[in-house]
């Protein structure tokens, strides 16, 4: 019975896919003979793939619940590969050991190339973690994050190109220029909420692009700014091979401090400020917490990493343009937020690895990236709303044990 | 020594008028009710003097923490709980996912003072006042008879127990005066009895007023020094609840013109 009704509603769709693609798909016209070309092999072809995907898809779903309703059932909590993984020291230390292992011999085996590619990875993780503090933790729905990424890029470029300034020199101005922009836009949108909140600062975004695109005078337009510097290590200038291995082991330096800075954050008075703030605002100002100022905090604190990470990104490509800050870069930094599971650092960096490094891998498919790139986040949203590793915080347990009056903090799934 | 002086409060929402001269004072120590049918303007009182609302016209002075009288119409909400103030909702407004110590963790924001530079570099000084704050917040949840679900999250809880953690969570603020926005709504009869004895003991023992609107009257009766009474936002009687009783204009609003 069930199964006949999942084969009805999956023919209904098969149908309704039919229809809505005959004009693409089925008809073509040829206007030089003037005649009208009827695929309708083409027809069946969607109807079949479209059929079997609804099947394949309901009985996912339905497994799924039935899953979730076992597990409820039975009343234990099932102890997942990911719970093991936070709550078991003896499980996570080995894992992390391999992991920075790997992480370390990692340019000495693979190629330049290689090393390069996993370099813009970690880029984007640190981005994805920056957004997670405005988008995941205070839930303030930022769509021109790479503003401040292009800001910190700039300011490296054009100090670079001016006055010589090297990468050292110029990675806090640029962490402090993102943070100043950050306040800048921050100060007038932020009593904005949800989506106008979203579409002022996708406006803001583009707007810096487009300054970065006619302003001549400032910032060489569309031709850009070349032969930026690379970082210099204690003074000496490295070849262009062991530049890339430099800077590969200055991002994962970047990588750590950031997990090491963002899980202090919120595991503190001003990282609980932020989630109270995305649970319910009025609620936080009647209990004391300044609106305003919390949430200028995190947009600051977010355009922090996107400027210093702007810097890292200048002194990697040494060529900059305004091509390489459109919204498309956003979306992506967001996406990976979104897809990592709002707030949580684990799920950030795994999400941030397969949707950067996906696409160069599979540079066969790139004519269909953004399509694939849309059917991960469909059956994303479809199957794991809630990201892939599912906003994995520590929450303030109290110690319960009588006699034992100490405070301890315990991983906790939420 | 009056904690709070509210005088000739109006509120207009357009051309509604929601509150018509308001007088009411809170004297340290003192349970005080707001009663009135719906519409009354109960909740528009609370919204104006806890800074939701700033009201039209009219004088909120609050001797409040730091014993200076500060005018405090317009100061934001957040300010408002700063002088002393600290409130409850009326349609529940807890971080329901935020485990129930979290949330009263949160009430201790504005007496607490680590950065963001603090948080990061996480010094003793930090690490002590995060000590405090969880001690001092399983305290109160202590109080409020709320020690066995401190982890638990606030979603999670009962209805009587929610409300209960609201008035954890905004005793945690320290302030000098409590208002709470029909704390007994949903409750059932031995639960209200809970509450009732709750207020009393958070008068007696933490010295703090409480300004509470309910509609519960037994509860009214038996707990508070003065009533004040609304009607289509205007301050249609106050007293003691014997005088509120006998009132003549408080039973014709109540039950009706025929009854009066
Ligand atoms: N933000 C607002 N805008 C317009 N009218 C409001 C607003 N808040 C309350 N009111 C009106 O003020 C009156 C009093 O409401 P309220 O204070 O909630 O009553 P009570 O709490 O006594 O039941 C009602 O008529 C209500 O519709
Ligand atoms: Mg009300």
């Amino acid at each position: 019975m069930k199964l006949l009704t999942s084969f009805k509603k999956s023919f209904l769709v098969s149908i309704w896919f039919m229809f809505l693609t005959f004009p693409i798909m089925v008809i073509r016209v040829n206007p030089i003979e003037e005649i009208i070309e009827w695929r309708w092999w083409n027809m069946l072809l969607v109807g079949g793939c479209s059929f079997v995907l609804s099947l394949l898809g309901r009985y996912f779903l339905e497994k799924k619940e039935l899953m979730a309703k076992r597990v409820a059932d039975s009343g234990v909590i099932a102890t997942t590969f990911k719970k093991r993984l936070f709550e078991q020291r003896a499980f996570a230390v080995p894992i992390l050991i391999i992991i920075s292992f790997a992480a370390i011999i990692f340019p000495f085996i693979f190629s330049t190339y290689q090393t390069s590619i996993m370099t813009t990875a970690l880029i984007y993780v640190v981005l994805g973690l920056g957004l997670n503090i405005v988008v995941g933790l205070a839930g303030l729905l930022d769509l021109g994050y790479v503003a401040f990424y292009a800001v910190g890029a700039y300011s490296y470029a054009l100090l670079n190109y001016h006055f010589g300034m090297g990468f050292w020199a110029v990675l806090p101005i640029g962490a402090g220029l993102g943070a100043v922009f950050g306040l800048l836009l921050g100060f007038p949108v932020l009593r904005l909420r949800g989506d106008y909140l979203a579409i002022v600062t996708l406006g803001f975004g583009e707007i810096i692009r487009l300054i970065l695109e006619n302003w001549n005078d400032f910032s060489q337009g569309p031709s850009g700014i070349a032969n930026i510097s690379r970082p210099s290590l204690f003074g000496t200038q490295l070849g262009l091979e062991a530049n890339t291995v430099y800077l590969y082991f200055i991002m994962i330096g970047f990588m750590i401090f950031t997990i090491f800075v963002v899980n202090r954050l919120q595991n503190s008075r001003i990282g609980r400020a932020w989630i109270a703030l995305r649970e319910d605002e009025i609620a936080c100002q009647a209990m004391g917490i300044d609106k305003t100022r919390t949430k200028l905090n995190a947009f600051a604190l977010g355009a922090t990493w996107a400027g210093m990470m702007g810097v890292v990104f200048a002194a990697k490509t040494t060529f900059i343009n305004p091509a390489s800050f459109t919204f498309l870069e956003s979306a992506i930094i967001l996406s990976i937020v979104v897809m990592g599971g709002m707030g949580s650092i684990v799920g950030v960096i795994v999400a941030a690895f397969i949707l950067i490094l996906l696409p160069e891998y599979l540079r066969a498919f790139s004519d269909y990236r953004m399509l694939l790139f849309g059917c991960i986040m469909v059956v994303m949203m479809v199957f794991r709303p809630q990201g892939i590793i599912s906003n994995v915080r520590r929450t303030y347990r109290y110690g319960n044990n009588k006699g034992q009056d100490i405070n301890h903090r315990e991983t906790e799934e939420v | 020594m009056s904690l709070l002086n509210v005088t000739n409060l109006t509120m207009d929402f357009g051309g509604l008028r929601a509150l018509d001269n308001i007088n009411i004072t809170v004297h340290e120590n003192e349970i005080v009710a707001i009663i009135g049918p719906n519409g009354a303007g109960k909740t528009t009182f609370f919204n104006c003097i806890t800074g939701m609302y700033t009201p039209t016209s009219g004088d909120i002075l609050v001797n409040g923490t730091g014993g200076k009288t500060h005018r405090i119409n317009g100061l934001k909400p957040n300010k408002v709980t700063e002088k002393g103030l600290a409130r409850t909702f009326q349609n529940i407004r807890l971080f329901p996912d935020m485990t129930v110590l979290e949330n009263v963790m949160i009430g201790k924001h504005c007496r607490t003072k680590a950065s963001v530079i603090g948080a990061v570099f996480r010094g003793s000084e930090t690490v002590q006042e995060e000590y405090e704050i969880v001690e001092s917040s399983y305290e109160l949840l202590r109080k409020v008879g709320l020690e066995n679900s401190v982890n638990n999250l606030a979603k999670n809880l009962a209805y009587g127990e929610q409300r209960r953690l609201e008035i954890a969570r905004a005793l945690a603020t320290e302030p000098v005066l409590l208002l709470l926005d029909e704390p007994a709504a949903g409750m059932n009869p031995h639960e209200t009895k809970e509450l009732d004895e709750l207020i009393v003991r958070i008068r007696d023992e933490e010295n703090i007023a409480i300004l509470l609107i309910e509609h519960d009257m037994k509860l009214v009766m038996s707990l508070s020094d003065k009533i004040v009474v609304m009607d289509y936002g205007k301050q249609i009687a106050q007293g003691t609840p014997t005088e509120i009783q006998n009132n003549p204009e408080v039973i014709k609003a109540y039950l009706g013109e025929d009854f009066a």
